[in-house]
C-alpha cells in the first residue's frame, strides 16, 4: 500500500480497524481526542460500534464486557483518564481477557498539563490497578511503528488473553508522519471458546470472572495461570532497538519520542568522536533486560533519559544489577529534553565528572 | 539536505496547513518528513505553530530546536522564534503584520508583505501560500509541482477551483525573493 | 402423581449462599423462570454485581459475566453493543446500583441500552455487614448509622425508580416487592415484561424489587417481611412508572 500522511491519533484508529477491531468505547480528553473522533466516524462504516461512555470508568468496563463477549475491542485516554481506567484494567487482566488500551501520556500529577510526558511509566508497567498482574506495554517512537504495534497488539492480546497497552505522548498523538499500512504478520490464535456469547443450549455456561474467594484457588489462579503466562511473554515478546552498545563509552537508554531526541544527541557526540550507544525498549513490560547483557566493561556509565523525574531508571538499574553506574537526565511537566543538554550529560560521564 | 522549519502565526493564518502542505509534498518526493503541531489552549487566540522536517536522512527528533528557517506570520511569532534559527538560516517575516525588523544580524532575513500581496491576488487567505512560495524559492526544499499535487489531494474535487489562486500566490511569493 | 412444581432450568444446581430468609433466592428463581419461559436461556448473558449477589454468576444457568462494584450496566452495554441479538441483563443490589454505580445506571438508561436490570433494594449493604445504603430509611439503624439515619446528616433515601423514570431512554420502570405470594406473582409479571421490552428492542428496562435482609436488619425472616411491608412500602410505593405501549 502507498504511504499516507497521518496524524498519530488517527493512524492508531486506522491500524486498529485494519486489525479487525470494530468496537471502541471512550471518553474525551486531550491530547487523544482525534482517536475517538476518528473511530466515531469510521466504525459505523465497517458495521462496528463506537460509544462515548459517561466516564473513563464506564468506558473500560464496556471494554471488559465486549472483550468477554469475544470481540476485538479498544479504548484510549490520556494519563488522568488512564488512572480512572485502572480498576477495569485489573479486572480484565484478572479475568484474562484480551483488549487494547492506548495511553497518550500527558504531564501529571493530578490534572497536570497536556504536553508530552513519560510520567506514567510506573502506572503502565507496575500494574496501576490492584493485585498481582501485568500487561504488555508497547512504546513506539514513530507513527509507522505505532501503526505496526497497534496491529500486532490485538494479536498479542488474543494469543495470551491479556490487555495490551500502547503508550505514546502528545507528540505521537498530534504529529503527522508518512505511514504504510502493511498486512500484519498473522499469528496462530486460539479460538475464543470461553466467550460469553450465549450457550445456544449447546454447551455449559461460560463465566467471565476474576473472583476466587477460596485463597487456595486464587493462589493457583495467580501463580499457575497469570504468572506462568507472564513468564512466557517475558521469554517471547520482549522487543528493543539497540545501537552501538558493544563499543560505547556511554550507553543511553530512552523510549518513545525521547529516544528520537537522544538519537540527535548521539549524532552530535559522534561528530566529536565520542562513542555513544543506545538501548531503546520497545516493550516497557516485559522490560528488555537482555539488551543490557551486551554492555561491556569498556562502558563508563549508563544515561537514562526520560520525560519524567526518573521511572524507567529503576528497570535499567535492575537490568544492570550494579555492573555500571546509572545516571539520569530528565525533564518534566511537558518540557522536552534538549539534545545539547543530553550531550553535556554524556560528556560529563566520559570525562569522569560524574 | 535537511530542512527544519518553524512556521508560526495567529490561528486562522493557515500556518498549520502551510506546514502540512510542505510535509505532504516532501512525502510525495519520497523524502523523510514529519509535521509536529503545537496543541491545546495556546491554540485558541495565541500563536499557533508547527515544526516541519524535510530530510534525505531518517528523521530523529521531530522537534525543531535549530531551525534552518522560520516563517513568522505575526509579531508574537517573530518575538518567540527568531532566536531558534541557526546562523545563516532563513528568517521570513510577514511585513504586512510585523512592524519591526529582525534583531539578529547573522541571518538571511526577507521581508514579505504577504497579506497585501494576497489581497491583490483577490483573497487574503492565501498569505500563507505567498510565504511558502518565497520559502521554496529560497531553499528548494521541495518542488512547487509537489506542493500543487499535495494541494489537489488536500482540497479534493470540491475545492479544486482554488488551486489556480494558490498557484499564483506561490509564484508571487517566489518572485519577491528572487 | 402429577408434577405440580419443578425447579426452573434457569438456575444451576449450585446451592445458594444466601442467609436464611433472604429474598434473593426468590428473585433469582423468578428471573430464571422468566428466562426459561421466554426460551432465551441459550441467548442470555447475565452480569453479576459486587454485593450479596456477587456469586450470581454461579446460579444462573446461562453465560455470566462478573462486574466491578457498580459497573454492571457499563459491562452490559459492552456486551449488548457487541452482541445485539443476545439477551443481556444485570442483577444489582442497592449499594451497587444506587451508590457507587449511579453514573453507570443513569447513563445506560439515558442511552436507552437495550438491557434489563433487576435492582434488588433491601435498604442496606448486606455483604459487607450491614452498613447504611443510599436507600436506608430515615431512623433505620445500620453499622454506619448506629443512631439511625437522619435527613440532616445523610439526606432522604434515594428513590431509584422515580429518578430513572424521568429519563427518556428508560422505557420500562416498575417497583415490585416479594414479601408475600401475591406480590411475588406481580414481581414475576414485571420481570417478564422487562425482558419482553428488551426482546422487542424498545430500550432500557428496570425492575426494582423490594427485598429483605433479616440478618443485617437483626430480625427473624417473618419479622423482616413484616418490616418491609410496614416501613418500605409507604416510602417506596409499588407500581409501574413506565411501560411502552406495545407491551401493555
Amino acid at each position: 500500500m502507498a504511504k499516507v500522511l497521518m496524524k498519530g491519533n488517527e493512524a492508531i484508529g486506522a491500524a486498529a480497524i485494519k486489525a479487525g477491531c470494530k468496537y471502541f468505547f471512550g471518553y474525551p480528553i486531550t491530547p487523544q481526542n482525534e482517536l475517538p473522533e476518528f473511530m466515531s466516524r469510521e466504525l459505523p462504516k465497517v458495521d462496528g460500534c463506537f460509544v462515548q461512555a459517561e466516564s473513563e470508568v464506564a468506558a473500560i468496563n464496556m471494554v471488559y464486557g465486549a472483550a468477554g463477549a469475544g470481540v476485538r475491542v479498544m479504548t484510549s485516554s490520556s494519563s488522568p483518564g488512564i488512572a480512572l481506567k485502572q480498576e477495569g484494567i485489573s479486572y480484565i487482566a484478572g479475568a484474562e481477557l484480551p483488549c487494547v488500551i492506548v495511553n497518550i501520556v500527558r504531564g501529571g500529577p493530578g490534572l497536570g498539563g497536556i504536553q508530552p510526558a513519560q510520567s506514567d511509566y510506573y502506572q503502565a508497567t507496575r500494574g496501576g490497578g490492584n493485585g498481582d498482574y501485568r500487561h504488555v506495554v508497547y512504546a513506539p517512537a514513530t507513527i509507522q511503528e505505532t501503526v505496526d504495534l497497534v496491529m500486532e497488539s490485538f494479536d498479542v492480546a488474543d494469543q495470551y488473553r491479556i490487555p495490551v497497552m500502547v503508550i505514546g505522548d502528545g507528540m505521537i498523538g498530534q504529529m503527522m508522519e508518512p505511514v504504510e499500512f502493511n498486512e500484519p504478520k498473522r499469528r496462530e490464535l486460539p479460538s475464543k471458546e470461553w466467550a460469553t456469547d450465549g450457550t445456544k443450549g449447546e454447551r455449559e455456561p461460560n463465566i467471565i470472572n476474576s473472583l476466587f474467594i477460596d485463597p487456595e484457588e486464587l493462589e493457583v489462579h495467580v501463580n499457575e495461570r497469570l504468572e506462568k503466562k507472564h513468564a512466557i511473554i517475558t521469554e517471547k515478546e520482549v522487543r528493543f532497538e539497540s545501537y552501538n552498545v558493544e563499543d560505547a563509552d556511554v550507553v543511553c537508554v530512552a523510549y518513545g519520542t525521547t529516544s528520537r531526541i537522544v538519537k540527535n544527541a548521539i549524532a552530535k557526540c559522534e561528530e566529536e568522536g565520542l562513542k555513544v550507544g543506545l538501548i531503546r525498549p520497545i516493550t516497557l513490560w516485559p522490560f528488555p533486560d537482555k539488551a543490557f547483557e551486551a554492555i561491556t566493561d569498556k562502558t563508563k556509565g549508563i544515561l537514562t533519559v526520560e520525560m519524567s523525574t526518573g521511572q524507567m531508571i529503576d528497570d535499567v538499574k535492575i537490568a544492570m544489577n550494579g555492573r555500571k553506574p546509572v545516571y539520569f537526565h530528565g525533564r518534566t511537566g511537558g518540557m522536552i529534553p534538549n539534545p545539547d543538554d543530553i550531550v553535556a550529560e554524556i560528556k560529563k560521564i566520559v570525562g569522569g565528572e560524574k | 539536505m535537511q530542512e527544519r522549519v518553524i512556521m508560526a502565526g495567529f490561528g486562522g493564518q493557515g500556518v498549520m496547513s502551510m506546514g502540512q502542505l510542505l510535509t505532504y509534498a516532501g512525502m510525495i518526493e519520497n523524502k523523510n518528513v514529519s509535521w509536529l503541531p503545537s496543541y491545546g489552549p495556546e491554540m485558541r487566540g495565541g500563536t499557533a505553530n508547527c515544526n516541519v522536517m524535510v530530510s534525505d536522512e531518517p528523521i530523529g527528533s521531530p522537534i525543531v530546536t535549530e531551525a534552518t528557517a522560520t516563517i513568522a506570520m505575526n509579531r508574537p511569532s517573530l518575538d518567540k522564534f527568531e532566536a531558534d534559527v541557526v546562523k545563516d538560516g532563513n528568517l521570513l517575516i510577514n511585513s504586512s503584520l510585523i512592524d519591526r525588523k529582525a534583531e539578529r544580524d547573522d541571518l538571511k532575513v526577507y521581508y514579505i508583505p504577504a497579506n497585501e500581496v494576497a489581497v491583490e491576488l483577490g483573497n487574503s487567505k492565501v498569505a500563507n501560500m505567498v510565504m511558502l512560495g518565497a520559502y521554496l524559492e529560497l531553499t528548494k526544499a521541495v518542488k512547487v509541482e509537489s506542493i500543487i499535487e499535495a494541494l489537489k489531494k488536500v482540497f479534493g474535487e470540491r475545492k479544486a477551483h482554488l488551486i489556480p489562486l494558490n498557484e499564483k500566490a506561490l509564484a508571487k511569493g517566489a518572485e519577491l525573493v528572487k | 402423581m402429577a408434577l405440580v412444581f419443578d425447579r426452573t432450568k434457569g438456575l444451576t444446581d449450585k446451592i445458594f449462599h444466601y442467609c436464611p430468609g433472604c429474598t434473593h433466592g426468590i428473585i433469582h428463581r423468578l428471573v430464571g423462570e422468566v428466562l426459561e419461559e421466554l426460551d432465551v436461556l441459550g441467548d442470555t448473558i447475565g452480569v453479576a454485581p459486587v454485593g450479596c449477589s456477587v456469586f450470581a454468576y454461579d446460579y444462573f444457568n446461562c453465560d455470566m459475566h462478573e462486574a466491578a462494584h457498580g459497573r454492571a450496566p457499563a459491562v452490559a452495554t459492552g456486551i449488548k453493543r457487541v452482541r445485539p441479538d443476545n439477551v443481556v441483563f444485570t442483577y444489582q443490589g442497592d449499594g451497587d446500583l444506587a451508590s457507587i454505580g449511579t453514573a453507570e445506571i443513569v447513563h445506560a438508561a439515558h442511552r436507552g441500552e437495550k438491557i434489563t436490570t433487576i435492582f434488588v433494594n433491601n435498604a442496606i449493604y448486606g455483604m459487607t455487614g450491614g452498613q447504611m445504603a443510599p436507600t436506608t430509611l430515615i431512623g433505620q439503624k445500620a453499622t454506619t448509622s448506629p443512631y439511625g439515619r437522619t435527613k440532616e446528616h445523610s439526606g432522604m433515601p434515594l428513590k431509584v425508580s422515580e429518578m430513572l423514570s424521568t429519563i427518556d431512554g428508560a422505557v420500562f420502570v416498575e417497583r415490585v416487592s416479594v414479601h408475600n405470594a401475591a406480590n411475588i406473582r406481580k414481581a414475576k409479571k414485571a420481570i417478564k415484561k422487562a425482558f419482553e421490552v428488551q426482546l422487542k428492542g424498545e430500550g432500557f428496562g428496570i425492575v426494582e424489587v423490594l427485598s429483605t435482609c433479616p440478618t443485617n436488619w437483626g430480625m427473624t425472616p417473618v419479622e423482616g417481611l413484616k418490616w418491609l411491608e410496614e416501613n418500605m412500602l409507604p416510602y417506596y410505593p409499588l407500581g409501574n412508572f413506565r411501560t411502552p405501549q406495545e407491551v401493555e
